[in-house]
């Protein structure tokens, strides 16, 4: 298993921690949206729940903008706009 | 389709459970006290799950992500218990006691909490996790918490070269032939003799017991005062303080001067603030009020059942029912009382290595104190499944659960993590529940020395994982 941070487009990247567990989806993606700059785009993939609540307060506090947030087959999509 | 599906399973978890309930009220009416555990374990499990409750998360999110939601979770829900604990004290309906105080709850709370960062969940984290079916986390519950746990406290040989000549001389004192507290067989392990020879000539403290405190606050008032205002209320709120000042108040203040139109910040505004960090996170906090209220219900009902049945311990309606292999010498098995995680995953390892031939009943832990009960009979274990079923439920009702096998380094990070949490939380004779939850809540100061501990083992476990996933970034960064 491995985590894999991929550029996807123009200021668009993708982030898959899926199979991980707390906490290291949350410092990933700390971690990918330390390295992108402002209005870049970042679609993150995980499938532990816990993790999601913690991303979600994460972003408001410093003023990313989650653009979107789905659940499909078991995994949680977050789309988080760089602030 | 995987909706209902999920909501059969959901159904049917929750049916084998009423039948569970069922068969053991038919055999006999004293497995009504089993039957509370489950339940409370159930509804523990549910309310964890929906909060992600989980305190690790408290202090490691914190640190990791400065995100202070679980922390402030926790703090409600202590706020809250601690009322109930001080009621029930005042009523003599509590089932609390204190636990000895000394520098071995410090560096235990350490261990653990470093193992709680590792394993990606806490002692009663770990067990709704498993619910949500991950893998992850059965490594730390199982290896861990209970294997490890086991052969933790009965390991003699050469470790007992390594005890003090204080703790032995002190441990001698105590060893009374049976049917007395301690025969002499029972100390064996290296354990046995920390027990009988160190953490036993600690004092227990709680606060309302205290001379200075009973003089002060007379009558009721103690339990009030000194248990839930002093040991667990004001330095909650001081906590709640601290992390808002720390992690939330800068971004906010610069908000909020927005909102106002560049108006000068004033008290009000800071106090908006702190409100607005408790109910950020509105599921964590409501289920933080929640599981404070059933904790103190939960000791409340515990208490009725012993006063219904005339005992102080399951121990004594096992024997009644002739399962006198069950118990310690003492007559006693491990019956907390309250919520209580490590100890019944403890006996589960054990009856496990006993099973397999390894002599588990030649120790203070199991012999004298805990009985080794087998596992459809073991109240507390009862409450450790009820934990999982109850968060296996709600994950199922939410359409989140997925099993995950541990991949990769996970399997490193849950083994080291559990066994880790098996060793801190044993010396202090309990985990975050047991030595930091109950313990503050019921006026005890050694839970606040736990804690302490336990954010500074979660501090040194961030620092390695930010590390560690800095080094992975690093890598992914090279093919951009």
């Amino acid at each position: 298993m491995a985590m894999k941070f991929e550029k996807t487009g123009e200021g668009t990247y993708m982030l898959d921690v899926c199979g991980y567990v707390c906490p290291h989806p949350q410092i990933y993606a700390k971690k990918s949206l330390e390295k992108m700059k402002e209005g870049e785009v970042v679609e993150v993939i995980l499938d532990n729940p816990s993790s999601v609540e913690t991303i979600s307060q994460m972003c408001d506090q410093v003023g990313h903008e989650i653009l979107e947030k789905k659940t499909e087959g078991g995994k949680i999509f977050i789309k988080i706009k760089k602030a | 389709m995987e909706e209902r599906k999920n909501k059969i399973w959901a159904f049917a978890i929750m049916s084998a459970l009423i039948l569970v309930s069922l068969v053991y009220y038919s055999v006999n009416v004293f497995y009504m006290y089993l039957i509370a555990y489950i339940w409370f374990g159930v509804a523990y499990g549910m309310m964890l799950q929906y909060g992600r409750f989980c305190f690790a998360s408290a202090s490691r999110d914190l640190f990791a992500a400065g995100v202070p939601r679980m922390a402030v979770g926790i703090l409600v829900a202590l706020i809250f218990f601690s009322f109930i604990q001080a009621i029930l004290s005042a009523t003599n309906m509590s089932t609390f006691h204190p636990a000895p105080f000394g520098p071995h709850t410090l560096i235990a709370g350490a261990i653990f909490g470093v193992g709680m960062v590792l394993a990606g969940g806490c002692a009663s984290g770990s067990l709704y996790k498993i619910g949500e079916g991950n893998g992850t986390s059965i490594l730390a519950a199982f290896f861990g918490l209970s294997i490890g746990q086991a052969i933790f406290v009965d390991i003699g040989g050469i470790f007992n070269n390594l005890l003090p000549k204080s703790w032995i001389a002190s441990s001698a004192l105590k060893e009374v032939p049976a049917p007395s507290a301690v025969p002499p067989e029972k100390i064996t392990s290296w354990f046995d003799v920390y027990l009988s020879g160190y953490v036993w000539d600690l004092p227990a403290i709680q606060l309302s017991a205290t001379e200075a405190m009973s003089k002060v606050f007379p009558g009721i008032s103690k339990y009030f005062i000194a248990d839930m205002l002093i040991n667990s209320i004001i330095p909650a709120i001081l906590i709640l303080i601290v992390v808002y000042a720390a992690y939330i108040r800068k971004g906010y203040i610069k908000k909020r001067a927005k909102e106002k139109g560049g108006s000068a910040i004033g008290i009000g505004d800071e106090l908006v603030g702190i409100w607005r960090m408790i109910t950020a996170s509105k599921r964590t906090t409501l289920m933080g009020l929640l599981i404070g209220i059933v904790a103190g219900l939960h000791i409340f009902v515990m208490k009725g059942m012993q006063i219904k049945f005339g005992v102080k311990n399951f121990g004594e309606l096992l024997t009644k029912m002739g399962h006198t292999g069950d118990v310690a010498v003492n007559g006693t098995v491990f019956d907390p009382g309250y919520w209580y995680i490590t100890s019944q995953e403890a006996q589960l390892g054990g009856w496990i290595l006993d099973k397999f031939g390894w002599v588990m009943r030649d120790n203070i832990f199991f012999g004298v104190n805990n009985g080794l009960p087998d596992l459809w009979r073991n109240p507390a274990l009862w409450m450790s499944f009820g934990i999982i079923f109850g968060a296996m439920i709600m994950a199922r009702l939410s359409n989140e659960f997925k099993f995950k096998m541990p991949k990769g380094e996970l399997w490193a990070w849950g083994l080291i993590g559990g066994i880790l949490m098996g060793i801190g939380s044993r010396p202090s004779l309990g985990c975050n529940i047991g030595a930091f939850f109950i313990r503050v809540a019921g006026g005890d100061p050694s839970g606040w020395l736990y804690g302490l501990g336990m954010v500074t083992g979660a501090f040194v476990g961030v620092k390695f994982f930010n590390w560690w996933s800095e080094r992975k970034m690093a890598k992914e960064l090279e093919s951009f």
